[in-house]
C-alpha cells in the first residue's frame, strides 16, 4: 500500500466526526454515551466482522440479517416453549447457522454461482423459515437472559460496559487476530486477489470457500443471540435490511468489494461511524422519522466523501514525493 | 430445434414452462382469459399486469448490471416518484404529473450516475445512499400520509386498457421495445458490455466510460420513476413506507435469472424481462395455490436457486458426466 492506508482515513474520520459532535453537543464525548454507542451496535459490530472475510474474499453475504432473525425466533421458541435449556438452545442454533453457511459455500464453489445471488437465496430461506416458525414476537423471560443483560463493567464517570459489548470487542479483537496472524487469514486475502492464482499456489479454494461462508454464517447466528439479549424477545422480522449495515460498515472501514484489501479493525470503526452517525441523530431529536432517514443518507454520504477525498489526496502526495524523489 | 429455441434463452423459457404447468395444476382456471368491457381478463394478464414494475425496473438495472455496477436505490426512486405523481394528480394534467416525475427519476440516476462514474465510488455503496434517504425524501413529499387520488388520467395509466390489454403492460411492451431500439440498433449496447467488461481497456480504446456509466443509471431511474407512477396509479395513492420496498432485490434476481452476470458484460433485454415474468409468475401461483403468504419466501428461494443451476456451466457440466457414465456402463 501507498500513502495513506484506508484503515487510518477511516479513523481520520470518526475522529474528526466525533469531534464535530462533541463540539455541538458536549456531553457525547463521555463514557456513558460511548458504552452505549458500542451495546446499541454490538450485534452490527459481530455480523461486520464475518462479512470483513467474506467481502476480503471478493465475495459477499446478503443473508446475514435473515439469519439473525431466524436465531431470535429459534432460540425464543426453543427456550419459551419447547423447554430446551438456553445452553443447549445456543449451541443448536449456532451448528445450524454454521450448517447453513457452510451449505451456502458449498454451493457457491460446487456450481460456480454468483455470491450475491446464492446468498440472497438464502436470504429468502431463512427469512421464509423464520416466518414458518412464527410469525408474532415471543418474548424471553429465562432468568439468564436477564442476568446476562443486566451484566456490566462500570467505566469511569459512569459508562457501562455491558455483556454484549464485551462479546463484540472479543469477536473483533478475536477476528483481526485470525485475518492478520493466521494461514487462514493469508488465504482470505489470497482468494480475493485472484482466486486462479491462489489455487495455483496451493490454496484449497473450496475448502476455504466454505470456511468463509461458514464463519460468515456462524458470526450471524451469534449476533442473532446477542440481538435477543438485547431485546429479549425473538421476532422473525428482526435485522430486516442489517446486510446492507453490515456492508456499508465494512465499505466505510476500507475494504474493496473487489476483494483483496481490508481489515477487520476497519470495519469495527464502520461500525462506530454508523453508530455516531446515530447517535448524533438521536441528541438532535428534533428530526422527525422522515428527516432522520435523509440525514443518515446525506452524513453517510458526507463520510465516503471525505474518505474519497482524502484517499486522492493522500495519493497526490505520494505521486509528488516520488517526482521529487526523481 | 436450435433454430426454434435460442441457445442462450433455454433455461429461463423451460423454468417459466415448468412454473406456468404447476401453475395450472394449483388453479386449474389458470389458462382462462375472457374479454369483458373491451379488456381482457384472467390469471395470465394478471401475471403480465402485476409483472410490470419489476419489469420495468429490470430493464434499467439489466443495463446498470452490464457495466458492473448495481442500483439499490430503485425501490426507493420509485416511492419518491409515485409521491410526486399522488401529489401532482389532482391538480395538474397528465403530461406535467409525468414530466415531473420522470424527470425527479432522471434526477436521482444523474445522481447515481455522478457518484459512481465521477467520484468514483463503489456502486453498491453509492445507491445505498439514496435507497436510505430516498424514503426518507418520499415521506416527506407525503408528510409521513398515504396521499390518495382521484384523477381519472393517472387512474387510467395503472388500469385503464388499451386494444384490450391493460395500460402498464402496454407501457412496460413500448419500453422494452424502445430500450432495445436505442441500445441493439446502435453500438451503444456494444460499448456498454464493453465498459462492463473491462472499463480501463474500453476507456484506453476510447469507449466514453463515465458517460456510459452515468447514462445507464439515468435510465434505470427513469425506468423505476416510470414503475413508481404504475405502481401509485395502480392503487391510486401513494405510500411512501411501502412503495417498492424491496423491489430492487427482485429486479437484481430478474437481471441475474435472464443470465447476466453481475460481474458485467453481455446482456439481454429480452431475457431480463422473462426473469421478472418468471419471478411474478411464481408469486401468483403461491397466491392462487391458497398456502399460507409465509411460504412465499421459501418457494421463491428454492425456485431461484433451480434457475441458477439449470444456468450454471458446472451443472450441466455434471449432468453431461452422468450421462456419460451411464452411457458407458450400458
Amino acid at each position: 500500500m501507498k500513502g495513506l492506508p484506508p484503515v487510518l482515513i477511516t479513523a481520520i474520520v470518526l475522529v474528526a466526526g466525533f469531534a464535530a459532535c462533541a463540539v455541538q453537543f458536549p456531553n457525547i464525548a463521555s463514557t456513558r454515551v460511548v458504552g452505549n454507542l458500542l451495546t446499541d451496535n454490538a450485534f452490527l459490530g459481530i455480523v461486520a466482522t464475518g462479512m470483513t472475510f467474506v467481502i476480503i474474499s471478493g465475495g459477499i453475504d446478503l443473508s446475514v440479517g435473515s439469519v439473525i432473525g431466524f436465531t431470535t425466533v429459534f432460540v425464543a421458541l426453543a427456550i419459551e416453549r419447547w423447554g430446551v435449556p438456553p445452553l443447549v438452545a445456543v449451541v443448536a442454533i449456532l451448528a445450524l447457522s454454521a450448517a447453513f453457511g457452510a451449505a451456502m459455500g458449498t454451493v457457491i464453489h460446487v456450481f460456480d454461482l454468483p455470491p450475491f445471488i446464492v446468498t440472497l437465496a438464502g436470504m429468502f430461506l431463512a427469512r421464509g423459515a423464520s416466518f414458518l416458525l412464527s410469525t408474532e414476537s415471543v418474548p424471553i423471560t429465562a432468568p439468564i437472559y436477564s442476568t446476562v443483560s443486566d451484566f456490566a463493567l462500570r467505566m469511569p464517570a459512569g459508562g457501562r460496559l455491558t455483556a454484549i459489548a464485551i462479546i463484540m470487542l472479543a469477536i473483533v479483537i478475536g477476528g483481526a487476530l485470525l485475518l492478520h496472524l493466521t494461514r487462514f487469514g493469508a488465504n482470505v486475502y489470497a482468494l480475493g486477489g485472484s482466486r486462479t492464482t491462489a489455487s495455483l499456489m496451493g490454496v484449497a479454494v473450496g475448502k476455504m470457500t466454505i470456511k468463509i461462508y461458514m464463519l460468515s454464517s456462524l458470526l450471524a447466528g451469534i449476533a442473532g443471540i446477542v440481538f435477543s439479549f438485547y431485546t429479549s424477545a425473538g421476532y422473525s422480522l428482526s435485522a430486516v435490511g442489517v446486510e446492507l449495515d453490515t456492508i456499508a460498515a465494512v465499505v466505510i472501514g476500507g475494504t474493496l468489494l473487489t476483494g483483496g484489501q481490508g481489515s477487520v479493525i476497519g470495519t469495527f470503526l464502520g461500525v462506530l461511524i454508523q453508530g455516531l452517525i446515530q447517535t448524533y441523530i438521536n441528541f438532535d431529536g428534533t428530526l422527525s422519522s422522515w428527516w432522520t432517514k435523509i440525514a443518515t443518507g446525506v452524513l453517510l454520504f458526507a463520510f465516503i466523501a471525505l474518505q474519497q477525498g482524502l484517499v486522492v489526496l493522500a495519493r497526490r502526495t505520494v505521486r509528488k514525493s516520488a517526482g521529487a524523489a526523481t | 430445434m436450435t433454430a426454434l429455441l435460442p441457445r442462450r434463452g433455454l433455461a429461463q423459457i423451460l423454468a417459466l414452462i415448468v412454473i406456468l404447468a404447476v401453475d395450472r395444476v394449483v388453479s386449474p382456471q389458470f389458462f382462462d382469459l375472457r374479454l369483458q368491457d373491451g379488456r381482457l381478463f384472467g390469471s395470465l394478464i394478471d401475471v403480465l399486469n402485476r409483472g410490470t414494475p419489476v419489469a420495468l425496473l429490470s430493464l434499467g438495472m439489466v443495463l446498470v448490471i452490464a457495466t458492473r455496477g448495481i442500483d439499490l436505490s430503485v425501490g426507493a426512486v420509485m416511492a419518491i416518484c409515485g409521491a410526486i405523481a399522488a401529489s401532482l394528480a389532482d391538480g395538474h394534467g397528465l403530461p406535467v404529473v409525468l414530466a415531473a416525475t420522470l424527470g425527479a427519476g432522471l434526477v436521482c440516476g444523474l445522481w447515481n450516475g455522478f457518484l459512481v462514474a465521477v467520484l468514483g465510488m463503489q456502486p453498491i455503496v453509492a445507491t445505498l445512499i439514496l435507497m436510505v434517504a430516498g424514503r426518507g425524501i418520499a415521506q416527506l413529499i407525503t408528510e409521513g400520509r398515504i396521499v390518495t387520488f382521484s384523477s381519472p388520467d393517472l387512474v387510467w395509466l395503472g388500469n385503464g386498457s388499451v386494444l384490450g390489454l391493460p395500460v402498464p403492460i402496454v407501457i412496460a411492451l413500448g419500453m422494452l421495445i424502445l430500450t432495445g431500439a436505442v441500445v441493439r440498433g446502435s453500438a451503444l449496447g456494444l460499448l456498454i458490455e464493453a465498459t462492463g467488461g473491462n472499463a480501463r481497456a474500453s476507456e484506453l480504446a476510447g469507449v466514453g466510460t463515465r458517460a456510459m456509466i452515468l447514462a445507464v443509471y439515468v435510465w434505470c431511474g427513469v425506468c423505476a420513476a416510470l414503475a413508481g407512477v404504475i405502481a401509485a396509479a395502480d392503487i391510486m395513492g401513494a405510500d411512501a413506507n411501502n412503495a417498492g420496498l424491496w423491489l430492487e432485490l427482485d429486479a437484481i434476481l430478474a437481471v441475474v435469472i435472464g443470465g447476466t452476470s453481475l460481474f458485467g458484460g453481455r446482456f439481454s433485454l429480452v431475457l431480463a424481462v422473462l426473469g421478472a415474468l418468471i419471478i411474478q409468475t411464481m408469486n401468483t401461483g403461491i397466491l392462487l395455490s391458497g398456502y399460507p403468504p409465509e411460504f412465499n419466501l421459501l418457494v421463491k428461494a428454492v425456485v431461484v436457486l433451480a434457475v441458477l443451476l439449470l444456468q450454471s456451466p458446472k451443472f450441466s457440466g455434471l449432468a453431461g458426466i452422468a450421462a456419460r457414465l451411464r452411457r458407458t456402463k450400458a
